[in-house]
């Protein structure tokens, strides 16, 4: 991650969020030569999984914390920590 | 009324169709605007179900409500969301495309579930908003301008809640006026085609911003969230306290099928015993009578004992599933059924299995991806279903000795869980092989909603049961009537010559198999009349019992009698590897046309169905093989 002047905002991916840990997304992005990263970005965005809303990490299944619960715009929406890294928000 | 009129009537009805994301109250909604008045199918070519009720507006116009499947978007991914998205843009040619659509939305979760509105309003339809659940959203606080919120979407807003059937008048008079204004000589002409193509991630958040926007102005106070909801998940959610929940849960379940379903089952086998009787004593003794009772009423009746455990099951997976609480439980378990390439989704249908593949393999329609599903469906036979326990019992009975092995721990116990485990070990080895060669593929991601917590509805329950009931009976009716006449003509027929002092069944067509197939049965330890029996136990696994007292001539005066003299003929006429071998085959054998019916069903060809024979013959023909070998060299032969 870029530690540069340029980009103030310290970001990490949600997938290393821990349970109750919050942040803001500030992009949704997946490798655009991937097909199936680019369906992920679009059920994510979908899912209310949008820029500028605020996430929550609420929940971490049994058997090693994956797949995760994160609250978002009003919805409980379960993922693996894997998709849930095509997400990246602000550290707080 | 000539036929022409007929028509025409039918023609003036107008089409309506529900959307709207899942977990809504759709189905509620549906349910409330038709009543009883609905008709369940599939679509050809595809297992999606399709429903159409009729509802009647306090105006006396008839309305036809077409119910399509949830989705979050026009940009199916799933076979029912491409239903919905094709039925709406006209492209079904077995389907009208609709002529007003009603957009049902989760008043307690409008920012989401706006998105979709905004989307089904782009395709230039009529729409009229359903508000739904506002019940639920006013108590938590929502206040809403309805006024702005029509304005600004630019569509009619009906507040409903469908549980209670609030806001269905006013919705179908909303419907009506719709219809009516596009039926103006001066409406724009609504086409029957629309021109779609996939949004770009930027328009769908350009749509949400949207929605946003418009909540922002039509918004008076904001819902507070769900504390109580919040709560449950806060145990059931737990990494043990909700391992526990579940694990007590599945208990209770299963406990319930078995104990509980035995008593309606026993009424339907006296029943069909009486009806039986009764059928006989109305004709002579003759080829008709024994096919009405041997045949037709014994076979069917056999698959019909099955009824109350489905039907059992499937009131709990419909309450869990309209609780909320199923999508928790896929949540829970995709770790764990992650390890054989399993969806989590996986986890209910393959329990299910443990009372009857059937209600099992019909419950895999909550997984998405096609390779998942056909996994599930293709190893829930092999778990252990009720119809192998009379055979377990008998073969437990008669040749495993009940000493002590430990404690309160007895052998025969001992080896009844054993068998429930090799059945689970033989699902999940064989899932672990189909997923790495046949359907071989990436992981499918997990992304799906933890709804908010509800209270099951009682008339979605049954409605839901109604559906299930009706779909297992028409089978019955169709397939395993064919099939029981089937096996009634080879078990009776040639007669035995007179004189004979053999069973009949030794010189029918089933017994010539019988012999026929023994050298190939000799190696796993069977003899022709093991052969005999396995022939309509082919059909149902339980009849073997039956079959056996049959090929061994056993006279008894009732049922019970009759089970344990065969208990004593078998263990004066087979070896105990015998026995072990038998029961290593009924592990792994597919013996049970209901499930071969029913995933031909699911499936959609006859190519799964017979796949799964075939594999699963092969495993149990190679499984009894080296039990009956490794038992024979361990002396038990």
């Amino acid at each position: 991650m870029s530690t540069s002047a340029s980009q103030p905002v310290k970001t990490r991916k949600l997938g290393e969020l821990k349970k109750g840990q919050t942040g803001t997304i500030v992009s949704v992005r997946g490798n655009p030569s991937i097909p199936a990263d680019l369906v992920m970005i679009q059920r994510l965005l979908e899912m209310g999984l949008l820029e500028g809303a605020t996430v929550e990490l609420v929940h971490e299944a049994p058997f090693g914390g994956d797949p995760v619960a994160v609250r978002v715009r009003g919805s409980l929406v379960a993922l693996r920590r894997q998709e849930a890294n095509h997400v990246e928000v602000t550290h707080e | 009324m000539s036929d022409m009129s007929m028509d025409a009537l039918v023609l003036v009805i107008p089409r309506i169709a529900l959307a709207g994301n899942p977990n809504c109250g759709k189905t509620a909604l549906f349910n409330a605007l038709t009543g009883g008045r609905q008709k369940v199918g599939n679509y050809p070519g595809v297992t999606v179900e399709r429903k159409e009720g009729i509802a009647k507006s306090r105006s006396g116009q008839t309305l036809s409500i077409l119910d399509l499947p949830g989705t979050y978007s026009l940009d199916a991914r799933t076979p029912d969301e491409e239903i919905t998205r094709d039925v709406l843009l006209g492209r079904r040619l077995d389907e009208e495309s609709p002529q007003v659509l009603i957009a049902v939305a989760d008043a307690t979760n409008l920012e989401r579930n706006l998105g979709l509105v905004l989307e089904l309003k782009a395709l230039k339809r009529p729409v009229v908003l359903a508000l739904n659940m506002m019940d639920l959203a006013r108590s938590r606080g929502l206040d809403l301008n309805l006024e702005v919120l029509a304005k600004e979407l630019g569509v009619p807003v009906v507040p409903t809640v469908a549980t209670k059937k609030q806001g269905i008048d006013e919705l179908l008079e909303a419907l009506v006026l719709q219809y009516k204004r596009q039926q103006h000589p001066n409406a724009a002409e609504i086409a029957e085609h629309h021109e779609w193509r996939k949004p770009t991630h930027d328009e769908v958040r350009a749509r949400f911003i949207e929605v946003d926007r418009i909540l922002g102005l039509s918004t008076r106070t904001k819902a507070n969230p769900t504390i109580w909801s919040d709560r449950i998940d806060h145990i059931v959610l737990h990494p043990v306290w909700g391992s526990i929940v579940l694990v007590v849960l599945l208990a209770t379940i299963f406990q319930t099928i078995f104990s509980w379903a035995t008593i309606p089952q026993d009424w339907i086998k006296q029943g069909i015993g009486l009806f039986g009787t009764f059928v006989g004593g109305l004709l002579q003794e003759g080829p008709l009578r024994s096919l009405l009772v041997d045949g037709i009423i014994a076979g069917v009746g056999a698959v019909l004992v099955f009824l109350p455990q489905i039907l059992l099951l499937f009131a709990f997976i419909l309450i869990l599933e309209d609780s909320g609480y199923m999508a928790r439980a896929a949540f829970l378990m995709d770790r764990v059924m992650g390890r054989v390439g399993l969806h989590g989704r996986a986890f209910i249908p393959l329990l299910s299995s443990h009372a009857c593949a059937i209600p099992g393999i019909m419950a895999t329609r909550t997984i998405e991806n096609p390779r998942d599903r056909l996994t599930t469906i293709l190893v829930a036979p092999l778990t252990t279903c009720s119809a192998r326990l009379p055979v377990y019992s008998l073969l437990i009975a008669a040749f495993i000795p009940n000493t002590v092995v430990w404690g309160p721990i007895r052998l025969q116990g001992l080896v009844m869980f054993g068998l429930y485990a090799a059945g689970i070990f033989a699902a999940l080895l064989m899932a672990v092989v189909l997923r790495s060669t046949l359907f071989r593929g990436p992981k499918p991601p997990l992304l799906m909603e933890l709804p908010t917590y509800k209270k099951p509805s009682a008339v979605n329950v049954m409605m839901g049961l109604r559906e299930r009931a009706w779909l297992f009976l028409k089978r019955v009716g169709t397939v395993i009537l064919t099939i029981s006449i089937v096996l009634w003509f080879l078990a009776s027929y040639p007669k035995a010559p007179a004189g004979a002092t053999e069973p009949a069944i030794n010189f029918s067509y089933a017994g010539r198999v019988g012999h026929a197939i023994e050298p190939v049965l000799r190696p796993l330890g069977f003899d022709w009349r093991v052969g005999i029996a396995l022939i309509p136990g082919f059909a149902a696994r339980e009849v073997m019992v039956g079959a056996l007292a049959t090929v061994y001539a056993i006279e008894a005066a009732n049922e019970e009698s009759k089970v344990s003299a065969l208990g004593e003929i078998l263990r004066k006429n087979w070896s105990t590897a015998t026995a072990l071998s038998l029961l290593v085959w009924y592990i792994l054998a597919c013996q049970c046309l209901s499930t071969l019916a029913v995933t031909r069903r699911e499936t959609n060809s006859w190519r799964w169905p017979l796949f799964m024979v075939g594999y699963m013959t092969v495993l149990a023909y190679g499984g009894s093989f080296v039990t009956y070998h490794v038992a024979v060299w361990l002396g038990l032969g």
